[in-house]
């Protein structure tokens, strides 16, 4: 049965295209930083889907570690767009 | 067909559909604290839940705990993740949409 994986990781890739209008286009930083942010999430579901789809689900380690990078970039943006600067002194 | 494989699919098919809309709301809504607003919920949903379906169809091994691991962590970090993005952008005085506005 991977049927279902197949139909569900078909329609997140698509998803992810039409999110990169947003990514491209949408004004100003901040549009494009949460564009990113929506491809970063779908990127892990998607990790975890490809798992199962090739019957290899050792791809959740890589969903793991994607997670955690997506959420310290995502954070590191924001405070470098509201402030100006990466560490204060 | 096994009553977990139509569980699973069931699930899997609910994540899609909350997938699908926040993309919808990221590219209709006017605003980007709307925005923000649509794709914050949808996709914390829409991860949760395609990721529940992949635990009832594994049944309870070592990879279900790491599901359960990347789905808790997720539902600790997307809010906060979501939350900076929404005060870095008030702070830096990111215009408000209101009623009437054209779409920014």
């Amino acid at each position: 049965m991977i049927l279902p994986f197949l139909v569900v990781g078909i329609i997140i890739a698509s998803t992810i295209l039409v999110c990169s209008y947003r990514a491209i286009r949408g004004p100003g930083t901040f549009n494009r930083i949460v564009a990113a942010n929506v491809i970063g999430t779908k990127a892990i579901v998607l990790l975890i889907l490809a798992g199962y789809i090739i019957e290899r689900p050792q791809f959740i380690d890589i969903a793991l570690m994607y997670a955690a990078i997506a959420f310290i970039g995502t954070i590191i943006v924001a405070k470098y767009v509201e402030r100006g600067e990466l560490c204060s002194r | 067909m096994l009553a977990i494989d139509v569980v699973s699919t069931v699930f899997l098919a609910l994540g899609a559909f909350f997938m699908i809309t926040g993309t919808i709301g990221l590219i209709k809504f006017p605003d980007f604290y709307t925005r923000l607003h649509a794709t914050g919920k949808c996709d914390t949903l829409g991860q949760i839940l395609v990721i529940i379906g992949c635990m009832i169809y594994e049944g309870f091994t070592l990879i279900t705990i790491k599901l359960l691991m990347v789905s808790a962590f997720y539902l600790l970090v997307g809010p906060a993740g979501t939350h900076a993005l929404m005060k870095a952008a008030y702070v830096t005085g990111l215009p408000v949409w209101k009623k009437g506005d054209k779409r920014m």
